[in-house]
């Protein structure tokens, strides 16, 4: 039988360890899942991770993993000091809209005013604004009425969803579109635009934002004073108390960071790749983000890492459908798998596992 | 000589990286009181526990009755007549006496049945009790007998007793003596874990010194000084904490009316509490557990809210004072409960150093945290304590108790502070690291802070402290010069009759 036994202390080794070890269990299992659907296992694995990366058309696939890693990354970096804090806001995706919203409505304002060196930085900043004021609200709430942060960030959502719906059809429509639903695209706004650094090779602004602010985590968590308040609040809230961290506070400061990051990428989204207000913008990026920072363990490198990954199974999961007819529910499932493993290995950092011989017990 | 109870041969138990027990041999004789000595990580628990079949000894055999005595589990000891008490209590708050004890039991009998047996046991050893109380509302010394009747109930012919005495004040103690004296002369043998050795000599006919896991001595408590089994316990010459003749300074700290609500449902409020500490001076409070001891130490690290004009330090009211201020101006404060609240269990010794010293020890620049400078913090906490480690990059969680106390309180003095609150200083820490506690606290009087000491150790308080005052509900009485009070007085002092309660409000 098997017993586990709780270190003393984390493992160093299975900290690094079980992350590696989940990628492959899940490659192992999802192998197995490919067979039973009649797949080619190797193939379809190929065709997911390597593809998109080192294969033929890898030039095309490339640019579309990073434009969708970053804004994961970028949001995710947010939340994770939230989470780390034990502060859950689980309304970035409402966050990231109402950060396009704000910047795209601040870009437009000036429409078509050439000023990129005023314009861009205001847009940047405003949707920024926009995401971080929309986080403030559980934030207050929580602060000063004790309400669930969970339950008011999540139906933020909603109404962030049904507000840029109106502003597709209301404030923000294309007054040249014909009617159609939708804003000025963007893209064609000199002032305003967010075009890839390199043509074609899908680096704009946000991915060197997303950058940045796993480098800024990075420090913040290992070498200064706030990061160490977020561990310790999460920690122990009893010793971060002692300690003298002041847990209002600490929830404003952690909200605010998510939000202004879920805005960022918002704004760097709808200036960028999609270049409209929508109905259909909400890309469900602030909810699969909340998977990225947990697969990342909270930890700078390793939301940069699963941010790729993730990216990385969305584009090959495309790929391995319209190639290899692969169902999109057994994608899902994969990128279910890979959480799965990760949780459960996970349990190898804090405990170890004993072989239990029946015969010496007595 | 008595006739053999328990006998223990050679009993070897190790666990990765350290020998627990090594070849540990004693007997027990039938009714025997017999206590088991040893500093932290001597190796008491896991001997206990091996005997109360918790843990299974890699080698050597024990006899009860002659007999070969193997427990698989707890539940195969309680058959064999082996009961325990544990130090920490399991009970339910909010579940009555006799509910209680029935899910303890492996075939409780009705509850018209159980309650009169626990009457009968009760009246038979002198333990009143009401089984139809609830726990919540008892005292720590009822919650105990609640524990101690559990066990009779099984009629043990050995009652494992670890650490009985911290939570009780002398007259509860005395209580406990009389029943333990009257177990023993009705032939049930109790194995006594304690680390105040007055005590032991007191009531104890036999003791077994264990050190490093191995059995270094026998003495007869009653023959025998306090002085001498501690020095047997560590090996070495006992160092007394000594009293470097000192003068009362300036006021410190002063508290004017402090009242505070309590902070959650089972905290106790503070009741306009008045006390002046000077420079210089160490003030002990005394007091049952659960009497707002919590309370006023959060109050005082500013941990909890107060109103303003209630706690001035150097004159200067600091109510509404941050616990970083507090520090900065010369407060600094160690409250009771090590894991989880003066200590973070999973961070390391150095960022637990952090914790509270990033002030007072400069530890953060720019609010940019200087890890080589906490370590160097860090290290000097551990050398200067005794703090057993390998080294400062270790998880507070992997200390046990007394190393992580030494290493709590050791921060804290080594911050120089000018006023230093510390709740249950020495709680779970040996004879020989308490000794030097006590002394660290001595010596930082003597450099003129001034110390507030909130003990449940009276023998503790008496020690050191020069002023004694006694935490009551949440008020606190006038406090008196410690010299000439006895024990007694101080019993007294902290509530009264030998079956006392803190009070409820």
């Amino acid at each position: 039988m098997f017993k586990l036994e709780k270190r003393p202390q984390p493992s160093k080794v299975w900290t690094f360890g079980a992350p590696i070890l989940a990628v492959v269990l899940t490659i192992i299992l999802g192998m197995g899942l490919f067979a039973i659907l009649g797949k080619d296992p190797i193939l379809a694995t190929k065709v997911i991770f390597w593809d998109p990366l080192f294969g033929e058309f890898a030039d095309l696939d490339r640019p579309d993993v990073i434009k969708k890693a970053a804004p994961l990354i970028l949001i995710a970096i947010g939340l994770s000091f939230g989470f780390r804090a034990g502060i859950w806001n689980i309304g970035a995706e409402g966050q990231y809209i109402i950060g396009a919203i704000t910047g795209a409505a601040l870009a437009l304002s000036f429409y078509p005013m050439e000023a990129r060196w005023l314009i861009f930085p205001l847009t940047i900043l405003f949707g920024a604004l926009g995401g971080l004021v929309w986080a403030m609200i559980p934030a207050l709430l929580r602060v000063y009425f004790k309400t669930n942060e969970i339950l008011v960030s999540l139906m933020l959502v909603y109404v962030a969803e049904v507000l840029i719906k109106a502003m597709a059809i209301g404030a923000l429509r294309d007054p040249d579109g014909f009617g159609m639903p939708g804003s000025r695209d963007l893209r064609r706004f000199a002032s305003a635009a967010n075009p890839d650094l390199i043509t074609g090779s899908g680096i704009h602004l946000g991915v060197v934002a997303a950058l940045l602010s796993v480098v800024a985590a990075y420090i913040a968590l290992t070498r200064h004073q706030f990061g160490f308040d977020v561990r310790l609040a999460g920690q122990s809230p009893r010793a971060a108390a002692f300690s003298g961290v002041n847990p209002s506070r600490l929830i404003l400061v952690c909200m605010a960071i998510s939000g202004a990051l879920a805005g960022l990428a918002g704004v760097f989204e709808v200036t960028g790749p999609s270049g409209k207000i929508l109905g259909s913008f909400p890309t469900y990026y602030g909810f699969t983000a909340i998977i990225v920072a947990f697969l990342g363990r909270l930890h700078p490198v390793g939301i940069l890492l699963a941010g790729i990954l993730l990216a990385l199974t969305y584009i090959g999961g495309n790929l391995a459908e319209q190639s290899l007819g692969l169902p999109a529910a057994a994608i899902k499932c994969f990128q279910g798998l890979l959480l799965f493993s990760l949780l459960g290995v996970d349990l190898l950092t804090n405990y170890r596992i004993k072989l239990r011989s029946k015969g010496k017990a007595q | 000589m008595r006739e053999k109870l328990l006998e223990l041969k050679g009993l070897t138990k190790a666990y990765p990286g350290v020998v627990a027990n090594s070849d540990v041999t004693f007997t027990i004789g039938k009714g025997e009181i017999h206590a088991l000595l040893g500093e932290n990580g001597a190796g008491k628990s896991t001997l206990v526990k091996t005997i109360y079949g918790l843990v299974k000894p890699d080698t050597g055999t024990m006899l009860l009755d002659g007999a070969e005595f193997r427990p698989a589990e707890p539940k195969a000891a309680r058959a064999s007549g082996i009961g325990m008490v544990f130090q920490h209590f399991s009970l339910f708050d909010a579940l009555n006496v006799a509910e209680n004890i029935a899910l303890g039991m492996e075939n409780p009998p009705p509850f018209s049945d159980l309650s009169s047996r626990i009457k009968s046991v009760s009246e038979t050893y002198g333990l009143p009790l009401d089984p139809a109380r609830i726990v919540g509302d008892l005292s720590a010394g009822e919650r105990q007998r609640v524990e101690i009747i559990r066990c009779l109930l099984q009629d043990p012919r050995l009652l494992i007793m670890d650490e009985p005495t911290s939570v009780l004040t002398p007259q509860e103690v005395a209580t406990l003596f009389d029943t333990l004296r009257l177990l023993s002369s009705k032939g049930t043998a109790i194995l006594y874990i304690s680390h105040k050795l007055e005590e032991i000599r007191t009531l104890c006919e036999h003791a077994t010194i264990l050190r490093l896991g191995k059995v270094v001595g026998t003495c007869d408590p009653r023959e025998t000084s306090a002085r001498d089994m501690a020095e047997m316990m560590v090996g070495s010459k006992l160092h007394t904490p000594t009293n470097a003749g000192k003068k009362a300074g300036e006021v410190l700290l002063e508290l004017k009316g402090l009242s505070a609500p309590a902070p959650h449902r089972f905290g106790t409020a503070l009741k306009s509490i008045s006390l002046s500490v000077r420079s210089g001076e160490i003030v002990g409070i005394g007091g049952v557990a659960g009497n707002g001891q919590d309370e006023l130490v959060a109050a005082l690290s500013g941990e909890m809210g107060t109103g303003a004009q209630m706690i001035f330090l150097d004159g200067r009211d600091i109510g509404a004072a941050s616990p970083n201020e507090r520090r900065a101006l010369g407060l600094c404060a160690a409250p009771e409960e090590r894991n989880g609240h003066a200590a973070a269990p999973d961070m390391t010794l150095t960022e637990n150093a952090l914790l509270t010293a990033r002030t007072r020890k400069q530890l953060t620049k720019n609010g940019f945290v200087d890890w080589e400078k906490a370590r160097e913090f860090a290290r000097d906490v551990i050398a200067a304590f005794d703090v057993r480690t390998p080294g400062p990059e270790n998880a507070a969680r992997s200390l046990s108790g007394g190393n992580l106390q030494k290493f709590v309180i050791g921060r804290e003095i080594m911050q120089k502070p000018r006023v230093l609150v510390v709740n249950q200083p020495t709680w779970g820490v040996d004879a020989s690291a308490a000794a030097s506690i006590r002394q660290a606290l001595l010596d930082l009087a003597a450099e003129g802070a001034a110390v507030v000491c909130i003990s449940q150790d009276l023998d503790e308080l008496m020690e050191i402290s020069d002023r004694f005052a006694a935490l009551n509900g949440g008020e606190l009485a006038a406090p008196r010069p410690t010299e000439g009070l006895t024990v007694e007085t101080i019993g007294l002092m902290l509530g009264g009759a030998h079956d006392m309660e803190p009070a409820h409000v």
